[in-house]
C-alpha cells in the first residue's frame, strides 16, 4: 500500500479564478510519475468521486514535463460567495492523502 | 534569432508582503533591466475590488514601494507595478499613486510616473454588450445591463501593450490598474523584440516573487529572459530554484497547466524542459506562443450582496455534539420567528452556521462529516439584505438562541456555548459577490486603459 502522502512531492489545492478549483499532485521523478501513470488511478472519476462533481465537469491534465496531475473542477460556490468556506481554496486537498496508489 | 537578452528583478510576491532589503541589493547588483512586483490579486476574494481598499497595509505597501522606488530611480531603470492596491480599481491605484508622490517629496526624488487605469465606465461596457462584444467565462450566465448597473465596481484585466506605451513615452514609473499578472514582465521582454512564449513565461514566474523556489518565502527572483528560453535564480542565498520548484509554480492558479490563456493568446508549454544550471538556478525552454484571433480583456466586477455580523463560540458537549444538526434547525427556527417580529423575515437575510470540527473547512465535500469530535467551534454568521444594525440584531438573536436553547438529554441548562471573546458579536460590514467575470472583445488591447503622465518630484 503507498499512499499519495507518502509517495508525492506535492499535493495542493487553490482556486483557479474565483469559480473554479484546482488540485496538484507532483512526483519527484519521471519514474515515480510513470508508474503512478501507469496505475490509472488518478483520472477523472478519482476526483468526481472524492469531490463529489459530475466527471464531465473534472478537466483532467497529466503534465510528463512536470511529473505531475492537475484536476480543475468548479467551486461549491464562488470564492467569498455566502457559504463558501476556504476563500483561497488550499485546503481542499485532504481526500487526496489517503488515495492508495498500487505502485 | 537575436542576441538580446532582457533582465528582470521581482522584489516579492505581492507589494506590501515585504522582502529582505539584502535581496533587493543581491538583484540590483546583478543589473537589471527593470524591477518591478505583482500589485494584487483576485485571490483575496471580492471584498477588496468593492470596498476599494487594499488586502496589505498601506503601511507594509509604502515600505516596499519606497525600496523599489530608491532602487530604480538610482540605477536609471524602470519600476513597473500591476494590479496597485490589491484589486487595480481607480481608489487602489490612486492609493499607490499617492504613496509614490508622498515619497518622491519625502525623499526628495523624481521620475516621470504613468499611471494607466483599469476601472471600466457602465456606459461602455452596456455599449459593448448591445454590439454583442462581451462573452462569458467560467460557465457565468451572459452578461446583462441590469448587472452592470448593480455592480459596485467593474476592473478589466490589461494585457502587455499599455506597459508597452507608457514606457515607450518615457515613464520611469509605471503604476498600473488591474493586470494579467504576468503583463509588466511581457512588455518590458516584448518591446525589446524579445519573442512572446518567453516573455509572457518569465512573467509568470516573476509575477509571485521567488515563490517558484524553495524554501518558499516572500523574497527577490532574478531572471534573464532571451530568444527561447529564461534562467530564473532567488536573490536570497538561502533559496535554491530547482527543476521541481519552477514545475511545481507553472501548475499554479491555472486550470491546465499545458494551456495558459493570456489577453491576445495563449502559452502552450506542453514541451517545456526544467534543466539546473547550478544548484540554485534553472533554465526553462520549450514554450510556445499561439496568438488569438480575437484580442480579449477579462472583465471583473463585484456587487453588494448585503451586511455581515459573525459570531465565534465553542461548545465541548457530547450531549450537544451528539445531535448538533437538530439542534441547529431548533435555533434556526426560533430565529426566524423572532427576527420576523422586529422586520427581519427570512427572504431578507441568510443564516450561517460553520462547524469547525466536523465541515468547517470543506462543507459538503468533507468526507469524515460523521466522525464525532469531542468538541467543535462555531462561526454563527449573519448577512442582511437590509442594514448593519439588522445584521448584528438577527445575530444576536442566533447567539442568545445557541447559548440557550434547550435540547432532549440536556444537562449544561447555564449555557450551551463557551465563547472567547467579550463582546461576542462582530460587524463585518459590506459583503460584496462576483457579478461579473467575462471577457471583452478589443480592436485595440489599450482601448479599455488610458494612460496618464506626470512628473513627479
Amino acid at each position: 500500500m503507498t499512499l499519495i502522502r507518502d509517495a508525492a512531492r506535492v499535493c495542493k489545492s487553490k482556486n483557479a479564478g474565483p469559480f473554479e478549483l484546482t488540485i496538484d499532485v507532483v512526483f519527484d521523478d519521471a519514474s515515480v510519475f510513470q508508474k503512478v501513470k501507469a496505475t490509472g488511478v488518478l483520472c477523472p472519476a478519482l476526483f468526481a468521486r472524492l469531490y463529489n462533481v459530475p466527471e464531465e465537469h473534472v478537466l483532467f491534465t497529466p503534465y510528463d514535463a512536470a511529473f505531475a496531475f492537475k484536476a480543475t473542477f468548479p467551486r461549491l460556490v464562488p470564492a467569498g460567495e455566502f457559504g463558501d468556506t476556504d476563500v483561497y481554496g488550499c485546503q481542499q486537498h485532504a481526500p487526496l492523502l489517503d488515495v492508495d496508489l498500487p505502485i | 534569432m537575436s542576441t538580446k537578452e532582457i533582465r528582470l528583478l521581482s522584489v516579492s510576491a505581492i507589494l506590501g508582503y515585504g522582502f529582505p532589503e539584502a535581496s533587493l541589493k543581491a538583484g540590483m547588483a546583478r543589473k537589471p533591466d527593470m524591477i518591478g512586483v505583482d500589485g494584487g490579486s483576485v485571490d483575496p476574494g471580492p471584498h477588496y475590488l468593492g470596498a476599494g481598499i487594499p488586502f496589505c497595509s498601506p503601511i507594509a505597501i509604502k515600505r516596499d514601494l519606497r525600496l523599489m522606488l530608491h532602487a530604480a530611480i538610482e540605477a536609471g531603470i524602470p519600476m513597473v507595478i500591476g494590479t496597485c492596491g490589491g484589486a487595480g480599481g481607480n481608489p487602489h491605484l490612486d492609493l499607490v499613486a499617492g504613496m509614490a508622490r508622498d515619497i518622491a517629496r519625502e525623499d526628495g526624488l523624481s521620475f516621470k510616473m504613468a499611471l494607466i487605469r483599469a476601472e471600466q465606465d457602465k456606459a461602455e461596457i452596456k455599449r459593448r454588450i448591445a454590439a454583442g462584444g462581451i462573452h462569458p467565462l467560467a460557465h457565468q450566465p451572459e452578461l446583462t445591463d441590469a448587472v452592470v448597473d448593480r455592480a459596485t465596481r467593474i476592473v478589466g484585466m490589461m494585457g502587455p501593450e499599455p506597459f508597452i506605451e507608457a514606457l515607450d513615452n518615457g515613464a520611469q514609473v509605471v503604476l498600473a490598474g488591474r493586470s494579467s499578472d504576468p503583463a509588466p514582465w511581457a512588455a518590458m521582454c516584448i518591446r525589446a523584440q524579445l519573442p512572446p512564449a518567453p516573455a509572457w513565461y518569465a512573467g509568470k514566474m516573476l509575477e509571485c516573487g521567488a515563490t517558484p523556489s524553495i524554501p518558499k518565502g516572500h523574497d527577490s527572483l532574478f531572471v534573464t529572459v532571451r530568444d527561447d528560453h529564461m534562467d530564473c535564480e532567488p536573490c536570497n542565498p538561502i533559496r535554491r530554484c530547482t527543476p521541481l520548484s519552477i514545475a511545481n509554480h507553472s501548475l499554479h492558479e491555472n486550470s491546465s497547466p499545458i494551456h495558459h490563456i493570456e489577453p491576445g493568446g495563449m502559452l502552450d508549454t506542453s514541451d517545456c524542459r526544467f534543466d539546473a544550471l547550478s544548484d540554485r538556478a534553472v533554465r526553462i525552454s520549450g514554450m510556445k506562443w499561439n496568438p488569438a484571433a480575437q484580442y480579449t480583456v477579462k472583465l471583473e466586477g463585484v456587487e453588494l450582496a448585503g451586511y455581515r455580523a459573525i459570531c465565534v463560540a465553542g461548545t465541548r458537549d457530547p450531549l450537544l455534539i451528539g445531535r448538533l444538526d437538530h439542534f441547529l434547525e431548533s435555533v434556526r427556527a426560533e430565529v426566524a420567528t423572532k427576527a420576523a417580529a422586529f422586520g427581519a423575515t427570512p427572504d431578507t437575510y441568510r443564516l450561517g452556521f460553520r462547524v469547525y470540527g466536523r465541515d468547517g473547512v470543506m462543507a459538503e465535500r468533507e468526507p469524515k462529516r460523521d466522525a464525532e469530535p469531542h468538541e467543535v467551534g462555531f462561526v454563527i454568521e449573519v448577512v442582511s439584505q437590509q442594514s448593519r444594525e439588522m445584521a448584528a440584531a438577527v445575530l444576536g438573536v442566533a447567539r442568545a438562541n445557541m447559548l440557550h436553547t434547550d435540547f432532549p438529554g440536556r444537562l449544561c441548562r447555564e449555557g450551551n456555548m463557551a465563547f472567547p471573546f467579550s463582546p461576542s458579536d462582530i460587524d463585518v460590514g459590506p459583503v460584496y459577490r462576483f457579478s461579473v467575470f467575462h471577457v471583452a472583445d478589443v480592436a485595440d488591447p489599450c482601448e479599455l486603459f488610458p494612460i496618464e503622465y506626470e512628473m513627479v518630484r
